[in-house]
């Protein structure tokens, strides 16, 4: 049986790669296409409903898949690529909310942390260290492929393999929430943290650090709060994190950094 | 003769639009090789296709062991982007391995402050950037350099800086350079041959047969006040 420190260690993994993943994320502003993309998590976790085996494996596969047609995509015009995943994610979430019902479909809407087995924490925690790992590994080529990918390409990185791959820790990142958040809220993890990174650091390796420590701090926070209030936590982690970006917002002294850059670079 | 790029019978389309037609030149070692041509002419359209950017028919072939660096025309970026002209450059430190030359003393030949570099590169003015951008091709320590209006928005001593360097490196190191400019007295003072892609067929030969009033009123289809002078 699962314990709370078990559900707090894997929500702890889910949250430091889901900083890592999301601060790649809002630069290359695919903050957007978060909620699309996770929203075809839902039918396939209806149908593993159905086939009686783990929903996360329903959700995993669909969602290697729905990443794996956002990169065939993206070759072609982006207005087109965006229309596209909007209608086809969209229609995924209706299709996955007649195929998945009652209880279940909140649950998988909205989150439900549930009973963990060793082996699903053991798998989420290799899954989340792996996504960690390739961020990290990587960045220098994810750094010059997002500031131009023709430059990339001279300095010898295969840029779609790149994309690829990045796609695919993406949408491993969402199966890794869904547990605690849901198809609903699991971009808003990505992409809430990363958003106040963003804004309150002057260099990547700041803005990794201050998104990580924001986005474990809320998962933290929001379960603690969900086991104290006997809630889903999965709202209260995106409500945390919400009010941490609100902070973000405020300025001196978050904003010197930017005050200071505008009169000395104009 | 040491061919470093033969290109023949390249053609590029979009969709139904040809914006390249059965293009054929050739550049040897230590060559500046100037592109020149009206807008929409599909100069940048060549430098992109020559990396490896864009989908062609026809041949482009690169010696072995051809080290590209590329600097593109503008690159549109978030003014709050994290990261930092030293994040991009050390990012190309870490690609290119042992290659990798000294940061600093490319930046001060660039006669870019270290400082500024540090800085977020979406707060760096145009012309800031645009060093960071030939920096970070530098960097590399390539023998092929395509230069996509390298100083365009960059200050009348910065460009004279960049110029000069360009030109240093080629002929101390036997650098290749490609460029594309609209600045005729700089084709015309720095390079080896001139290419020019616009109206009518494109033309391809040094720059004293080839920047002639006619040719240029072919190439842009207007009359150019632009005089040839010795060089």
């Amino acid at each position: 049986m699962s314990t709370t420190v078990d559900i707090l260690l894997l929500s702890v993994a889910m949250a430091a790669a889901s900083g890592f993943i999301g601060s790649f994320a809002v630069m290359k502003r695919m903050a957007l296409a978060a909620d699309p993309l996770s929203h075809v998590a839902l039918p396939g976790i209806g149908v593993a409903l159905a086939l009686r085996i783990n929903p996360m494996i329903g959700a995993a596969a669909m969602l290697v898949f729905g990443a794996l047609l956002v990169w065939a995509l993206e070759d072609r015009a982006r207005a087109a690529t965006e229309t596209v995943i909007g209608v086809v994610f969209s229609a995924a979430l209706a299709v996955g909310s007649i195929t998945t019902r009652g209880e279940d479909l909140i649950d998988a809407l909205f989150g439900a942390t549930g009973s963990l087995g060793r082996g699903e924490l053991a798998f989420g925690i290799a899954m989340a260290s792996a996504i960690i790992a390739f961020i990290v590994l990587s960045r220098n080529s994810l750094i010059v492929a997002f500031v131009s990918p023709d430059v990339a390409r001279t300095a010898g990185v295969n840029v779609r393999r790149l994309d690829f791959f990045y796609l695919e820790a993406f949408a491993l990142t969402i199966a890794l929430g869904l547990r605690f958040l849901g198809v609903l809220l699991m971009g808003a993890l990505i992409t809430v943290p990363a958003a106040s990174g963003r804004r309150l650091a002057s260099s990547l390796s700041t803005m990794l650090q201050i998104t990580v420590t924001i986005s474990v701090t809320s998962t933290l926070i929001g379960t603690w709060i969900g086991l104290y209030l006997h809630r889903q936590s999965g709202p209260l982690i995106v409500l945390v994190a919400t009010g941490i970006f609100l902070l973000s917002l405020l300025p001196l002294p978050f904003s010197a950094r930017r005050q200071s850059q505008v009169t000395a670079s104009r | 003769m040491n061919l470093v790029l033969k290109v023949e019978n390249l053609a590029v389309q979009f969709e139904a639009m040809r914006v390249i037609n059965d293009l054929s030149f050739s550049v040897n070692k230590g060559e500046l090789l100037a592109i020149i041509g009206p807008n929409g002419a599909g100069k940048t359209v060549l430098l992109r296709t020559l990396i490896g950017s864009i989908p062609f028919s026809g041949t482009v072939e690169w010696a072995p062991g051809s080290r590209i660096g590329y600097v593109p025309q503008k690159l549109d970026l978030d003014r709050d982007i994290p990261i930092t002209g030293l994040d991009f450059l050390r990012a190309r430190v870490a690609l290119a391995g042992k290659r990798a030359l000294d940061i600093s003393s490319i930046l001060m030949q660039l006669g870019l402050p270290l400082e500024v570099a540090k800085r977020p590169i979406g707060a760096l003015s145009g012309g800031q950037f645009q060093r960071i951008l030939i920096a970070f091709a530098l960097v590399g320590d390539p023998n092929v350099l395509l230069l996509d209006e390298p100083t365009a928005g960059v200050d009348v001593p910065g460009e004279e800086r960049i110029n000069e360097l360009v030109h240093r490196l080629q002929q101390s190191q036997g650098l290749t350079v490609l460029f594309i400019s609209h600045e005729l007295s700089i084709v015309n003072q720095y390079a080896t041959n001139v290419l020019c892609i616009g109206h009518g067929r494109p033309c391809f030969g040094p720059p004293r047969t080839l920047l002639t009033p006619e040719t240029l009123r072919d190439l842009y289809g207007t009359e150019v006040k632009y005089h040839v002078h010795d060089r």
